[in-house]
Formats: C-alpha cells, sequence, structure tokens
C-alpha cells in the first residue's frame, strides 16, 4: 500500500497537523519509503497468533473508591491544573468561540 | 584531593559518608564541570546548580546530624528532560512544551532524591525521545565527548538519550537517568563508552515520564560501571499504584546480589544476529564477549530467534502509533504552546499549534502512526504487528528455556557523525535492529562497554534477560566489565 498526496493531506487533517503543500509532497515519498518495508511483517504467518496486548502478564488494579485517595492523581487542585495553561480565564481552559 | 568528577556513585556516595569530603564539596565540583561543558557539548537544556547545592547540602547536614543516609546520597545526577520535576521547566525537548513548569514530581526522580541524589539540570535528548542520535531536538545537537582520532567532527552521543550519555561519558555528572522505547538507553552508551540498564518493563514506574508509546516506555539508568547502574536502579524500581502498568514486585538487592561468577549459566548466541555485512570490528567485540563469559566459567549455546528480522517494521508500526495517540494531549489548550492565527477556531488553532510546536520527525511518527490505526489499514498494519510482537516475545520465552542470558552487539557500529544519517529516516531507524527486539518483549537488557573499534570509537556489548531478571543482566554485565577492562576516555577537548 502506498499513499499519494491525497491521503497524506487528510491523514495530516486527522492528526491535526497543519501541512504547506510543499511539506505534503516532502512525506509522500518519506512515508511511502517507510511503509514500503514494514509491508514484510505481511509475510508473516499468523495463524492462531493473538494479538500482544500486554507485553509483562500483570493484573487490572482498581483504586480504593475514595474521593481523593492519592493527593496528586485526586481533586481540588484547579489551581495546580491551570498554572501551565496558555490561556486560562474565570478558572477554566480558554479556548476560542466554538459556538457563533 | 582527587578530583572528584572522575567518581562514580559509589565512591561519591562512600566519600560523603566517610567524611572523605562533603556533599557541597561534590556538587560544587560537578556544577562547575556541567557549567563548563555546556557551550561545547549542550548536553542540558537547563542546569540546576542550586538545586544540586541544596540537595547536597541537606545531605551534609543529615550527616552531621548522625541520620543514616540513603543510597545515593551526596550523588549529583542528570535527569533526562523527559520526566516531570516540580518547578523545573520539563520539555521532551520539544517547543511544544517549552515553558512547561510540572506542578509534579515524576515518582522515579522523587525516588532518587529520597535517596539523596542530587539534580545537576534537564539533560538534551531526542525531541519527544524520538530518534537515535540525538538530532532531533528542538534544543540543539548535544555533541559527544568522543571524537575520531585527528578529527574534529562532530559525533553523535546516541538517542533519545544522548545527553545522559555525553554528560556521564564527559564526566560532567556521574549517573543520569535514560529512559528507552526501543534502545534510547543501551544505544548512546554503547556509543560513549559507558554502562546503562533496561530493567524490566513495569519496574520503574511511567507517572511523570512525557509518554512516547506506553507499552514500551522504560525508565533505566546510565552511569560509568554495572555497580553503578546497579545502585542507581535499585533507588529508581519500585512498585507505584499511580502507573496501571507498574510491577506489584519487592525491588531485589541487585548490587548485594551482584556476582560475575558465570559458572552454571547457559548464555545464549542467537544466529540471527549476525548479519551478512556485518561490522568486522562489531563482529569481533562480539567474539570477544563469548570469550570473556567463557572465561567468567559460562557455557555458550548457539541459539534461534526466527523473528528477529520482523522485530524493527513491527516497532516501527506500533511505536508511532501509540505516539500518535500519546501525542494527542498537545492541543495548545492546557498546557505549552498554543498558536491562534487570527480569527482562528479551535480546529485551525489545534493544528496551527501543532505544526508550530512538533518537529519533522514527531510529525512523521505520528503521520505513520494516525495512517496504521486509521479506519481500513487498522487490521493490516497494527493488528499484524501486534501479533507478529505476541511471536518476537515467544522466541524470546523459548529460548530462555534452553539459556539464562543472551549475549548480543548494542548497536550495529560506533558512533556516526552528526548528519551522516539524518536525511534518512528509514536508514537511522536501522540502528536500534539489535536493540528493539528485547524492548518488543519487555525484557531487561544492559549495554557495557567492549572496547574501541578501528576508528578509536567505544563499542558496547548487550545482554539480555528473562523477565524480573536483571540480576542475572547484572551479573553477565560485570563478568565482561571485568574482563573488557574498559578504561579508555575521550581526551578532553570542551
Amino acid at each position: 500500500m502506498s499513499v499519494d498526496t491525497a491521503t497524506v493531506a487528510k491523514i495530516a487533517s486527522l492528526a491535526r497537523i497543519k501541512v504547506t503543500d510543499a511539506e505534503i509532497g516532502a512525506m509522500v515519498p518519506e512515508l511511502n519509503g517507510i511503509l514500503a518495508w514494514v509491508e514484510q511483517l505481511g509475510e508473516v504467518d499468523v495463524t492462531g497468533v493473538e494479538p500482544m496486548t500486554a507485553v509483562i502478564p500483570n493484573t487490572q488494579r482498581l483504586r480504593d473508591d475514595v474521593v481523593n485517595a492519592d493527593p496528586l492523581t485526586g481533586g481540588d487542585m484547579r489551581d495546580a491544573v491551570l498554572a501551565n495553561a496558555p490561556a486560562p480565564e474565570h478558572g477554566f481552559f480558554g479556548v476560542p468561540k466554538v459556538i457563533e | 584531593m582527587t578530583d572528584l568528577t572522575n567518581l562514580g556513585i559509589a565512591a561519591l556516595r562512600d566519600g560523603v559518608a566517610s567524611g572523605e569530603f562533603s556533599a557541597t564539596e561534590v556538587a560544587t565540583a560537578f556544577n562547575a564541570a556541567v557549567a563548563a561543558a555546556q557551550p561545547a557539548l549542550n548536553a542540558f537544556i537547563v542546569t540546576t546548580p542550586e538545586t544540586a547545592l541544596d540537595a547536597a547540602a541537606k545531605v551534609d547536614a543529615d550527616r552531621s546530624a548522625g541520620k543514616t543516609l540513603g543510597a545515593m546520597a551526596g550523588v549529583p545526577i542528570g535527569m533526562k528532560d523527559l520526566f516531570a520535576t516540580k518547578g523545573t521547566q520539563t520539555t521532551a525537548a520539544s517547543k511544544i512544551l517549552e515553558g512547561f513548569t510540572p506542578q509534579y514530581e515524576s515518582t522515579v526522580s522523587q525516588k532518587l532524591w529520597d535517596a539523596g541524589a542530587g539534580m545537576l539540570g534537564k539533560l538534551n535528548l531526542d525531541q519527544f525521545a524520538m530518534g537515535s542520535s540525538n538530532e532531533t531536538s528542538a534544543f540543539g545537537n548535544v555533541i559527544s565527548p568522543w571524537r575520531r582520532p585527528g578529527d574534529t567532527a562532530p559525533l553523535a552521543p546516541g538517542g533519545s538519550s544522548g545527553g545522559s550519555s555525553a554528560a556521564v561519558a564527559a564526566r560532567i555528572a556521574p549517573a543520569a537517568t535514560g529512559t528507552d522505547t526501543g534502545g534510547s538507553i543501551r544505544q548512546p552508551s554503547a556509543f560513549t563508552g559507558i554502562s546503562g540498564i533496561k530493567p524490566t518493563y513495569g519496574r520503574c514506574s511511567r507517572w511523570g515520564v512525557v509518554a512516547f508509546a506506553s507499552s514500551l516506555d522504560q525508565a533505566g539508568a546510565m552511569a560509568q560501571d554495572v555497580t553503578d547502574c546497579a545502585i542507581m536502579l535499585e533507588a529508581m524500581a519500585g512498585f507505584d499504584p499511580k502507573d496501571s502498568t507498574s510491577l506489584n514486585l519487592p525491588v531485589p538487592a541487585w548490587t548485594a546480589g551482584l556476582n560475575a561468577d558465570m559458572r552454571g549459566k547457559k548464555v545464549g548466541i542467537p544466529r540471527e544476529y549476525r548479519l551478512d555485512g556485518m561490522d568486522a570490528d562489531v563482529a569481533k567485540s562480539w567474539d570477544d564477549g563469548i570469550a570473556w563469559l567463557k572465561d567468567a566459567g559460562a557455557e555458550i549455546v548457539e541459539i534461534s530467534l526466527p523473528h528477529t528480522k520482523y522485530a524493527l517494521p513491527t516497532y516501527y508500526i506500533i511505536a508511532p502509533a501509540e505516539a500518535s495517540s500519546n501525542l494527542a494531549r498537545y492541543d495548545g489548550v492546557r498546557y505549552g504552546l498554543r498558536d491562534l492565527p487570527d480569527g482562528a477556531g479551535l480546529q485551525d488553532m489545534y493544528a496551527a499549534t501543532r505544526a508550530a510546536g512538533f518537529g519533522p520527525e514527531v510529525k512523521r511518527r505520528i503521520m505513520i502512526g494516525t495512517y496504521v490505526l486509521s479506519a481500513g489499514f487498522y487490521d493490516a498494519y497494527y493488528t499484524q504487528a501486534q501479533k507478529v510482537r505476541t511471536l518476537i516475545a515467544r522466541d524470546f520465552t523459548q529460548a530462555f528455556e534452553q539459556v539464562d542470558v543472551i549475549l548480543v552487539p548494542t548497536a550495529p557500529s560506533s558512533a556516526f557523525a552528526l548528519g551522516e544519517k539524518s536525511a534518512d529516516p528509514l536508514e537511522m531507524y536501522l540502528n536500534d535492529v539489535f536493540s528493539v527486539p528485547a524492548s518488543l518483549a519487555g525484557l531487561p537488557a544492559m549495554s557495557v562497554p567492549a572496547g574501541l573499534d578501528r576508528a578509536g570509537l567505544p563499542l558496547g556489548l548487550q545482554v539480555i534477560g528473562k523477565a524480573f531478571d536483571e540480576q542475572g543482566v547484572l551479573n553477565a554485565s560485570l563478568a565482561i566489565e571485568q574482563r573488557a577492562q574498559f578504561s579508555a576516555r575521550p581526551a578532553k577537548w570542551w
């Protein structure tokens, strides 16, 4: 499988990365080179093989259902959460207007 | 007094504990070495001399008060700028996080501070740890302290932990943290003649570590020798309820358990790693390693890891796929860069922010990841890669029914020059050919210096162990270290 300029433009749009036509032009052969190389995985017989989901066997844990059980990952942290926001407003994340 | 900056973790810690020198003297000496080397090597993104001195003062006060000192007490280290450090800028070497000041401390860095270590600064790296030469950093290349004899061409320190490897090799930090997704601890260690270990996936908490590919990312230690790596890894590892993939196992006493006697141990040599056209010096160093482990008493066993050739393409599907998902969080809303063109809406802001904030290699991997996860291609690429990953891990499981550890080269060559491979992404990816398989299988693996090649540059040997058997990896590495007698150092030019 290979990609053309329209496909690369579509991928960039899905990835929310603004690209110029020149950048798309440069990416087409690069991505095709990489995709042609990974294509070789198709020759591996994977009949009856399960896709890996966990590299080291582990069990999912649930934390105790207690409010702020871990103060580092709990609530009541509004100021810390907003401390690095580019445009905090009135205790919220500010974004451009989305409803006209 | 001896030059303190030549000492490693154990010597510094023991010297501070015995009163031979103070932690403040140690921090002062390394702060000066860092400042002197920074213009030439660019190993750090920010330096934090005051933080190092504060930690040292606390160790000195604790010692005066007769308190028990930690395993890293009085040792100032470099912290890869992928670990969130409270109050100190954390960037992952990307413009998109420039100025980001974490409000919390990563689990691994906190454990090191709790053990008495201090921070010299945040170390440069490939942007979001994506790279093998440290050339994708938004804060400039790291220059290796190594040069080819009679040549001033700047060499790559390896990547992604290139600031870490350069700092330890230049003796401006006695040790540094690294992270390894496909070889980012081992390959830079090999390139710069130092030791570096990646533990079993889940040993070190990923909480507070900027995520690249979450099923592969693992923190580890980079230092002058195997013993220092054991001490540091012991301080970093341990169960963390804040990381859902953290291993709920006690941390073994790896340092106390160090033992270079390989009698009764079997070392596997996988035939698939002997590639056509393998560099003659790399092949020779591998043969040296085999002879050294035999000398240490080990039995050498030829093994087969039949899916080895598929590891790299598997990695370059899985890692970008996970990266495209992980890096979706950089949207210009919650932290980091925001690029808001005049009159732009929310979607335009996302796209402009990510275009301005991510470097070319990061964009390339996000694009590949987005493509292989997209409707219609998911099964052909991503599911197929996850199945092949199962087979690669199974190869190792079967091999470890016959052997205790596996010995292979760390990288296919010694350090290359900056710019030599950066034009062709695929050629750069091929540098990870020997390190990626252990990452895909989540296994502990270590690089230890083996010698110099004909260009006068270091080569590393890699020991891969069974899951949870960091001790076996450290012990075989120690046996190699004792016989390689690697003492070469870069001539100081910086």
